[in-house]
């Protein structure tokens, strides 16, 4: 059982604005902290790292206090912090920070206290072997790809088995299809280590591709907890909902993976999406769909006929903006924006049944 | 030449380099990263012997080392001879004259490590003074190094300083600029002539040794 953390703090720079942690509670496996640039969420990390003090709150590890400041009563003499040194913490910074003075396994045993060298060098080999950088050794940090630091960066932060992994944009630095490549793989190591993650991200798809858990921050403050796929389909309010971004959100099984063209199943409804760079080993995908990706036409269709083409039961149709937002019900949950006058012609309304298409290249796909 | 004064003045700019690396380094590492808003006070201070004319430093560090002053009748009481026309007293002005050319480039270099790398060292547990060492002076050394030389150097020429503190006693205080001094004094162009043509090579080819490491240095580790 991992140890769980919990959070309650605010912290202000100058003439910046105010970010107010409210209870937050993470536990076991990968949270995602989400949200867009300037939202509070690094400063959030770096408040957990303890590489920033906040200005009031308490921030409490297992049964470890790292930090706490009362607000009003200044006299309170309990004021408690925990040095970085003092958290046990693996902390991978946005660009890695790795020592350019130092070779690969200086940069990963650089944190290692074992007193006997020869323990130190086999702990450094052994994460290097597991990340499959054996042979890297020797090497300078300047003379690693992007892919490379970013996993050397991670070796030093994990030989040293931290109670808690920090990853901040930990795929910001590399290049678009480096990205996409490592974005599984890295799923797969933080899964083999099972150490307690928080991975800050302002991308949606990585939130979904790397994600347990996820904690949308929205205007300095953290708004949603909870599984990535309820936060997505579920947004707790107007600020999730626009940083969400994408109304449908499901976990599916990946069938076929054939030049581009993947099919998988949501449940027992087959859909077939256009992915160029989708792996081929990809067994569990999650599929997303826009609601104003989705198209609806007034009568029922065949059920199986053609690609991307089902009947579906409209479960409720509310206002959104200018547009309609119904709900339907395919074999699976979906969300469509439809005008009102369209809505109309097709007299949507709850219970009725109506014909859904959607274009294989909205059909988004994720590899779990 | 005068190999006895050659080798006093090489013992006292070893002697004053070592002494600013031990007291420079945490001073420039504190210039460097405090956030303190009165720094820049700190900062003319260091300063000051660029602008002064060495007469001047000289003059008030003979005050304050003289019998007349408390820390010159403390020093006395402690050691049992006085600190002026020494080679003890010598070294002390020498710090305090070379303590910009060493102190500000420590400090730039120092200011130059990126607070990310000492961040991360936190993080992987280990403390400050581990940080300093392991990181910072590593990442920071061809500063380090330039503050090293140009102290030495600085040392090695200084003439102001020594003629008010040291006098002229032949293997105490009697450096290499006094001792040429002399040579010309005395008409004596030959021995002043090849003395002073020790001291600019060997100046020169310390600035030629460090500027050329320090561009091989940068091409090494390129800023980002």
């Amino acid at each position: 059982m991992a140890d769980t953390l919990t959070a309650n703090f605010r912290k202000q720079f100058p003439n910046g604005p105010e970010i107010v942690v409210d209870d937050l509670r993470l536990g076991a496996g990968i949270t995602v902290l989400f949200g867009e640039s300037g939202s509070g969420k690094t400063t959030v990390l770096r408040c957990l790292a303890g590489l920033e003090i906040p200005d009031t709150g308490e921030i409490r590890f297992g049964s470890e206090v790292w930090f706490q400041k009362g607000g009003k009563r200044k006299a309170e003499s309990g004021n408690i912090f925990a040095s970085p040194q003092e958290r046990r913490i693996g902390f991978v910074p946005q660009d890695y920070a790795l020592f350019p003075h130092l070779t690969v396994a200086g940069n990963v045993g650089y944190g290692l206290n074992e007193p006997s060298a020869a323990e130190r060098a086999a702990r450094v080999a052994e994460t290097l072997r597991w990340l499959g950088l054996d042979g890297l050794e020797k090497r300078l940090p300047r003379e690693l790809s992007g892919g490379q630091q970013q996993r050397v960066a991670l070796a030093r932060a994990v030989v040293r088995r931290p109670k808690l992994l920090l990853l901040d944009e930990p795929l910001a630095a590399l290049d678009t299809p480096t990205r996409l490549r490592l974005r599984g793989e890295l799923r797969h190591l933080l899964r083999q280590l099972g150490i307690p993650t928080i991975l800050v991200t302002h991308d949606r798809f990585e939130a979904l591709a790397l994600g347990d858990q996820m904690v949308v921050m929205a205007e300095g403050s953290n708004q949603q907890s909870g599984p990535v796929t309820e936060v997505f389909n579920r947004p707790a309010n107007l600020a999730v909902a626009h940083i969400a971004g994408t109304e449908t959100v499901l976990p599916a099984r990946v069938l076929k993976v054939e030049s581009g063209i993947v099919t998988v199943a949501v449940g027992e409804v087959k859909l077939v999406a256009v992915a160029a760079d989708f792996p081929a080993d990809a067994t569990e995908a999650h599929v997303c769909i826009r609601a104003d990706d989705v198209m609806l036409v007034a009568d029922a269709l065949p059920q199986a006929s053609a690609r991307n083409r089902f009947s579906a039961t409209v479960v409720s149709v509310e206002r959104d903006g200018p547009l309609l937002c119904a709900e339907l019900d395919c074999g699976f949950p979906l969300k469509a924006l439809v005008t009102p006058q369209a809505a109309a012609e097709m007299k949507l309304q709850p219970r009725a049944a109506v014909g859904v298409l959607i274009k294989a290249p909205h059909i988004h796909l994720i590899p779990r | 030449m005068d190999w006895q004064a050659i080798s006093l003045s090489l013992r006292l700019a070893a002697c004053t380099t070592l002494l600013l690396v031990a007291f420079g380094l945490p001073l420039a590492y504190w210039l460097a990263n405090t956030r303190w808003r009165g720094k820049f006070f700190i900062e003319a201070l260091v300063a000051l012997p660029i602008v002064l004319p060495p007469t001047v430093l000289g003059f008030y560090v003979l005050m304050a080392i003289g019998p007349h002053s408390p820390l010159g009748r403390f020093y006395e009481s402690l050691f049992g001879h006085r600190l002026p026309f020494t080679f003890q007293g010598l070294l002390l002005a020498s710090v305090l004259y070379s303590l910009p050319f060493a102190v500000q480039p420590f400090t730039s270099a120092l200011a130059s490590v990126d607070r990310r790398m000492m961040e991360a060292s936190w993080c992987l547990g280990v403390g400050r003074l581990g940080t300093f060492f392991r990181v910072a002076l590593p990442l920071a050394w061809p500063g380090v190094l330039t503050g090293m030389v140009l102290s030495f150097t600085h040392t090695l020429g200084e003439f102001g300083v020594v003629l008010m503190i040291g006098g002229n006693l032949p293997g105490v205080t009697r450096t290499v600029s006094i001792s040429i001094y002399d040579e010309v004094q005395s008409l004596n162009y030959a021995a002043a002539n090849q003395t002073s043509l020790a001291l600019l090579l060997f100046s020169f080819a310390a600035l030629v040794v460090t500027y050329g490491l320090q561009r091989k240095f940068i091409q090494v580790w390129p800023t980002r």
